[in-house]
């Protein structure tokens, strides 16, 4: 594989990277704050949906991303609502809510257009396009460097580099923040944060709605910058890789980006077989590659690979005098 | 309790003749929805044809996962309808269990196969995919300035093998020393539903020096040409007319004429002929596309060489390789 077939690899590691990697995210803050979250791939497909449907109407991308976080918030809400303050079963909720996303999209955007559950094809400001970092032409020929910035780090849409600030910022509020504190405690030892006077449900619904955002920008991505418009099922389970990628980093935020450039690395060499091929000197199937993310985090699961243990309270609602 | 068995009999004649005044037919769309502007669409088109000839109505069902499918067949048929068409190879092994209860009504199978010997109420409708990608293949290699032209391929199987061959056969045909790179999008039904990937994969394509990507993989097939509009590269379309979704961009479509077979078995009605058809570049059952929207792109020379080789190929003169016979492809390996 030579230099510029392997900066090509990454450019594409980067796009399907990003949508898990907000994914992940956002399961990291609910589940940090031990409510299970099984239905991030409902909620970026809600997001998908009302962003399309938004830009599409309004023209304007940001629009549309604020109406995907809206819709994922929505979401959000509802299994807030069954699993913090009916205390139900959390997975089910998620699985519901997975359900009820799936269908709901292709109705509304069918009523919306007419065009098959589908929201019409946006263009121009209707959707975030690649932009160019500053000094990336003039850096080009600069070797080895140049290209790497120019052809991998240059050239996205700004929710990419959005992602990866939220990444730091995600690792800053939850170890360097009271809030992120008693987020962490919630989820290891709701009864003790209770003990010191602070709303355990106040704080789950907090790392719910933030869940939601970030399933928003994830699904809103999808829809207006990765492709030009919503079409049904498009997250194509990209939300239960995120929840593996959650798994895989032990519920850490900069380990979560890790684990998704690593999944979304391996997205980008299924698509590439040629030079799987050529590096390894035997032909992949590429549905092997495909398999990838799920086998390593078995071997996560397993053991092999550390261990992961989850936020201790994580799936059990929270019952006052227990 | 006689009286009630001729009451219930006379109830019973009484509903089955209704329902042979009534037989109006039904269409079964497959997973990839009616509106994919593709092979489902192609369906519904013809089935809106024959209603507006007609005058008649249609029930029709889509189909959202496996399991439905033998579910749906048998709420068609119990409801009486005649003949009940469906999209899709998934369709086939549902059709062979269901066929066997209902042997008064006639169910046609387009791209699936099942046995005509065993089952004679099955009409099952192939297409020539290997003929009409031929000629999209050498429009390709002839359109292509890099010498390299490739397929994006939805479900791994051989029916979309097929499509691939052709393709590459055509474009070897026009260019023995050009570079075909064919992807798939994936194993399962969700292959055909995931433009992202499409798109992906499309520009993976593209970085290999490939201008020219035909898509044959339903929804994904939109990422592709999405992706190749965005690009500045051509694309090929599939099944329906696709040349309108990015004028300029998509080089032209390889019809496959769903709605001619769905057309056809709906104005037969429930006297329909069950003799398998396969319909082929000379039943006119597959083509490529020519309109306003790819006129530019398509030059007169090009659209001539592609047309003598469709005479060819209809007069018997020129064959080209159906990799589903074998399983193996003289212009590919995949």
């Amino acid at each position: 594989m030579d230099y510029a077939t392997l900066l090509q690899v990454l450019d594409t590691t980067l796009r399907l990277a990003t949508p898990l990697l907000l994914a992940c995210l956002a399961g990291l803050y609910s589940e940090r704050a031990g409510i299970f979250d099984i239905g991030l791939e409902g909620k970026m497909l809600a997001a998908a949906m009302s962003a399309g449907a938004v830009a599409a109407l309004t023209g304007s991308a940001w629009a549309g991303l604020l109406a995907g976080i809206g819709a994922s918030m929505l979401f959000a809400l509802l299994h807030g609502i069954a699993a913090i303050t009916f205390r139900g079963n959390q997975l089910i909720s998620g699985v519901a809510l997975n359900f009820l996303a799936s269908g709901l999209t292709v109705l509304i955007a069918q009523a919306l257009f007419q065009q098959g559950g589908r929201t019409p094809p946006l263009s121009g400001p209707a959707r975030f396009n690649a932009i160019t970092l500053p000094g990336a032409e003039a850096l080009r020929d600069v070797p080895v460097v140049g290209p790497l910035y120019y052809e991998v780090i240059s050239g996205h849409s700004i929710l990419v580099y959005m992602a990866f600030l939220i990444v730091p910022l995600t690792w800053w509020i939850l170890f360097r923040t009271r809030f992120g504190l008693r987020l962490r405690a919630v989820g290891e030892n709701p009864a003790a944060v209770d003990t010191a006077g602070i709303s355990v449900v106040g704080l789950r619904f907090a790392a719910v709605g933030i869940t939601g955002i970030l399933c928003g920008i994830a699904g809103a991505y999808m829809a207006t910058a990765l492709q030009a418009g919503f079409g049904r099922e498009m997250t194509a389970g990209r939300g239960y890789i995120a929840l593996a990628a959650l798994i895989f980093a032990k519920w850490r935020p900069v380990a979560a980006m890790w684990a998704c450039l690593l999944f979304g690395f391996f997205q980008a060499l299924a698509l590439r077989p040629d030079v799987v091929q050529a590096v390894v000197q035997v032909r992949v199937p590429v549905p092997l590659l495909d398999a990838l993310p799920y086998m390593l985090t078995v071997l996560v699961l397993a053991g092999f690979v550390g261990k992961a243990i989850p936020p201790r309270a994580g799936g059990q609602p929270y019952v006052k005098e227990r | 309790m006689t009286m009630m068995k001729h009451l219930l009999g006379a109830a019973g004649a009484l509903a089955l003749t209704a329902g042979a005044a009534a037989a109006e037919p039904a269409l079964i769309y497959d997973l990839g929805g009616k509106f994919d502007k593709s092979f489902n669409e192609a369906a519904f088109n013809g089935a809106e044809r024959w209603a507006k000839e007609t005058g008649g109505t249609y029930k029709e069902i889509e189909m959202q996962n496996e399991a439905q499918r033998e579910q749906a067949l048998r709420r068609l048929a119990e409801a009486g309808s005649n003949p009940i068409v469906t999209t899709g190879f998934g369709m086939s092994d549902p059709i062979a269990t269901v066929s066997k209860d209902f042997p008064d009504t006639k169910f046609v199978t387009i791209d699936g196969w099942v046995d005509p010997a065993e089952h004679p109420n099955v009409l099952t409708i192939g297409f020539a995919e290997h003929e009409g990608s031929y000629l999209v293949g050498m429009m390709a290699a002839l359109a292509s300035k890099t010498g390299t032209v490739s397929f994006v391929g939805g479900m791994d199987i051989p029916l979309i093998r097929n499509f691939a061959c052709g393709f590459a056969q055509g474009a070897v045909a026009v260019n023995p020393d050009i570079k075909f790179i064919s992807n798939m999008t994936g194993t399962t039904p969700a292959a055909w539903n995931d433009p992202v990937k499409g798109s992906e994969l499309a520009k993976a394509q593209k970085s290999q020096g490939s201008d020219v990507i035909f898509a044959a993989a339903g929804g994904t097939g939109l990422g592709v040409l999405q992706a190749a509009a965005d690009e500045g590269i051509l694309s090929i379309g599939v099944d329906s007319n696709q040349n309108h979704l990015h004028p300029g961009s998509v080089l032209t479509s390889m019809l496959k004429r769903v709605d001619v077979a769905v057309y056809n078995s709906m104005m037969q009605g429930a006297e329909l002929d069950t003799t398998t058809q396969a319909l082929n570049l000379a039943s006119d059952g597959v083509g490529y596309a020519m309109d306003e929207n790819n006129a530019e792109l398509v030059t007169a020379e090009m659209q001539a060489t592609v047309d003598a080789a469709a005479e060819q190929i209809k007069s018997g003169a020129l064959v080209v390789h159906d990799y589903r016979t074998d399983d193996t492809c003289p212009a590919a390996t995949f």
